[in-house]
């Protein structure tokens, strides 16, 4: 009776007066532990049938010589042997060292830049709101028209790239090519990632700047700190967590960097740009070494998750200090 | 009452046999989709085929991808066994895994019905497009669109007296149509970074990307003249001193020094595309590219209407051979239109139809259009089109073809285009990639 004098017209306690009563008997018996889950089971499902089972299904794979455009051909079960060919294969561990060039370079840079531009971005001029606007504007494009514009850019009789450098250094134009050199290409992806992703860092550093109260620098002012001082004591420690989600973000990105690339030199010349996601892809959809490719994917996903698991505690002792 | 009923027994009769009559058109009229590559051929052909559709019934869709993508695409299609594609144009490389790997159906028997026969088509087209496993009376596609490498020139600068005398003097013969392979790299490094009406041109564009087939596809240009065996003829897969004898050395150490000395800077990855492009915008004197392009330079405002020339893959020390490309068209085994499919094979096989194909700009591969009194001069590349046709060899069909080619890619890319190792190294190292993949075929 209580609850009764309790009800309300209101349309929550329509549907429960709605509710034909064995199925409200059914809920009201059901605990809260069991709603939980109801509602958590569909989620639960789809990471299951969408992320967990193909994980196990590549590492099941990955002790096979299995592959996808031979279905009719038998499967064995060849141990750890795809395990030893990857981690024995200079072509593997040169992919490893392009990627590793690409990461560090690129995450050097565009932390360097980024926070440069936030940390001029943060201060009050005329005309702010446009300048970040435009900066923001190359990481609002697709990857693969990036890697597209970036190659006429880079051309070397018409590019304007060429054109510039040519310009400030007095080299001829056509004198070198950027994607078609071996030592300049691996520097070709770096600074078109840098010109795409920096303004991404840029927002985030900007974030971490406007966090931090005035009062801070205002009490600093009176300890008479000098500015110099207020940046490495107050600007750079507060802003570090920023910077640090930062690299996260841009590490694990360019970790499996492969459109912009692609489109950009193909992972030449020769394989001095393929990185260790182009060469997965390679392995993986037009080899059709599909044993193979998952060990590799395997040993990716390992390294990945390693590294990123070490970070990210890193990253919580800097927060917490 | 009576006629009521009669009436009434009627109107049903007719909608039951109304609606026989649209079943029965439904299960004849059936929706065939024709996948290829995305390129001027395929526009003929979606011409072409309107003649099919109006004599058939049958209304056909395309789907067309860009060649850089076309392998994946369609490789991945058959692979999971996708019923997007009645028919297929597939490379040529591909018969090999279509036929072991069940993605084609066997036309054997359907040939023998319809009398069509492989001795009515180029014999090369039949082996390249059509057998599998290959010389062997086993027809998995019919010959569909011919194609080769072949080079084409700017017969305008060749014939301006200036340049003329300049290469006289330097090399002691007329600027012409070269005869051997270095006398084609003489060429290209005469134009080289020379000024033409006030532009700087090169000597050549050749095939150089390295993401799907292209460098394998401009290499082999040189390889096969200098003496590169894919086997020994006696013993199948056995490599070591075929694939990397000194005479394939030498041939690709010329594709290298042709590269560094005569092709435009910058044209580290370029492929059909881009060359015709370059060759098109008068950036090079030369192009290397498959006979395809050729309506599309006698048609183009710039370098068409007499202003280009053609000829053949020049020859060798070991020989005068070309590069094959073109393809055969295969039902898909996976198709449920499988008759239907055939249909347009039978229609696309008839010497009207091939004729028809030629004149829209499609190579057909057909002796009857091909050895036709009238067609060496229908068009001003056709002679080169038949010379080239004679002297084509092609790269392995095996069903492994994709490794073996990303193995070739990567090979020749690292030496001729990053100038990594030697010629020698990149084709000892083929052999062991090669050699690799033929142990896991279970074929060593």
């Amino acid at each position: 009776m209580g609850d009764e004098k309790q009800m309300t017209d209101s349309p929550i306690d329509k549907v429960a007066q709605a509710t034909p009563a064995p199925l409200a008997r059914r809920i009201r018996g059901l605990s809260d532990r069991a709603i939980a889950w109801i509602f958590v089971a569909p989620s639960i499902f789809l990471l299951l049938a969408i992320n967990i089972f193909p994980l196990i299904w590549t590492v099941h794979l990955s002790f096979t010589n299995f592959r996808a455009n031979r279905p009719n051909r038998d499967v064995e079960w060849i141990g750890l042997r795809n395990y030893e060919r990857i981690l024995s294969d200079s072509d593997v561990w040169n992919t490893m060292q392009a990627t590793a060039h690409f990461l560090i370079w690129t995450i050097v840079l565009q932390v360097l830049i980024g926070f440069a531009l936030a940390y001029l971005i943060n201060k009050k001029f005329k005309g702010n709101d446009l300048w970040t606007t435009i900066i923001v504007l190359p990481m609002m494009l697709s990857p693969a028209v990036v890697g597209n514009f970036w190659t006429f850019l880079y051309q070397p009789q018409i590019g304007l790239f060429n054109y510039v450098i040519g310009f400030l250094t007095g080299a001829d134009p056509s004198s070198f090519s950027m994607i078609g050199d071996v030592n300049l290409a691996p520097w070709a992806i770096v600074i078109a990632d840098t010109w795409m992703w920096t303004p991404f860092v840029m927002l985030i550093c900007l974030a971490g700047l406007r966090s931090i109260p005035d009062s801070i620098y205002e009490a600093a002012e009176c300890d008479r700190a000098s500015k110099w001082r207020q940046f490495w004591t107050i600007t750079v420690p507060m802003v570090l967590p920023f910077l640090m989600l930062a690299v996260l973000f841009r590490g694990i990105e360019n970790f499996k960097m492969f459109d912009l690339v692609v489109q950009l030199t193909g992972g030449g010349p020769g394989a001095i740009t393929e990185l260790t996601s182009i060469n997965l892809k390679r392995e993986a959809f037009e080899k059709w070494r599909t044993g193979y490719s998952s060990a590799y994917a395997v040993i990716l996903f390992v390294t990945v998750f390693g590294l990123a698991s070490i970070y990210v505690k890193a990253l919580n002792k800097v927060k917490e200090r | 009452m009576k006629k009521n009923y009669f009436m009434t027994a009627a109107a049903g009769a007719l909608c039951a046999f109304g609606f026989a009559g649209a079943a029965t058109t439904q299960v004849q009229a059936a929706d065939l989709t024709l996948c290829w590559a995305a390129w001027d051929p395929a526009n003929a052909l979606v011409e072409l085929s309107k003649d099919f559709e109006a004599k058939s019934g049958h209304n056909m869709s395309f789907e067309f991808v860009p060649w850089p993508n076309f392998a994946d695409r369609m490789l991945n299609e058959l692979n999971s066994g996708g019923r997007l594609c009645d028919l297929m144009i597939g490379d040529s490389q591909w018969i090999g895994a279509g036929a072991e790997s069940g993605h084609y159906i066997k036309l054997n028997d359907f040939f023998d019905a319809n009398n069509i026969t492989m001795d009515d088509f180029i014999p090369a087209t039949v082996t390249g497009y059509s057998e599998w496993p290959k010389n062997t009376p086993n027809y998995w596609a019919l010959p569909a669109f011919g194609d080769v490498v072949g080079w084409t020139y700017r017969r305008d600068w060749f014939e301006r007296p200036e340049l003329q005398a300049e290469f006289m003097e330097k090399h002691g013969r007329k600027l012409d149509v070269p005869n051997s392979l270095e006398e084609l790299k003489d060429i290209a490094q005469f134009f080289q970074g020379r000024d033409i009406d006030g532009t700087t041109v090169y000597g050549a564009a050749i095939y150089t990307e390295r993401g799907s087939e292209g460098i394998t596809m401009g290499v082999t240009n040189s390889l096969y003249n200098y003496g590169f065996l894919y086997e020994n003829p006696d013993k199948p897969y056995d490599l070591e001193g075929f694939v990397n004898s000194d005479g394939a050395i030498a041939g690709l150490a010329y594709y290298k020094d042709l590269y560094d000395t005569g092709t435009p800077p910058g044209s580290s990855n370029w492929y059909m595309g881009e060359n015709i492009d370059a060759y098109k915008s008068g950036q090079v004197a030369l192009q290397m590219n498959f006979a395809f392009i050729w309506p599309g330079v006698e048609a183009d405002p710039n370098v068409g209407g007499g202003k280009s020339g053609y000829f053949p893959n020049p020859a060798g020390p070991a020989g005068q051979y070309a590069q094959l490309g073109g393809q055969g068209i295969s039902v898909v085994a996976y198709s449920e239109k499988q008759d239907a499919a055939l249909e347009y094979i039978k229609w696309f096989a008839q010497p009207e139809i091939q004729a028809k194909w030629w004149e829209l700009g499609g190579y057909s591969a057909l002796k009857a259009v091909v050895e036709d009194p009238g067609f060496a001069s229908s068009q001003p590349y056709a002679q080169t089109f038949l010379d080239s046709m004679a002297i084509v060899k092609d790269f392995w069909a095996e069903p492994a073809y994709a490794e073996l080619l990303l193995a070739m890619q990567a090979r020749v890319h690292n030496y001729v285009i990053a100038g990594e190792g030697t010629a020698k190294e990149a084709l000892d190292g083929l052999v062991e990639d090669w050699t690799e993949t033929f142990e896991d075929e279970g074929k060593l």
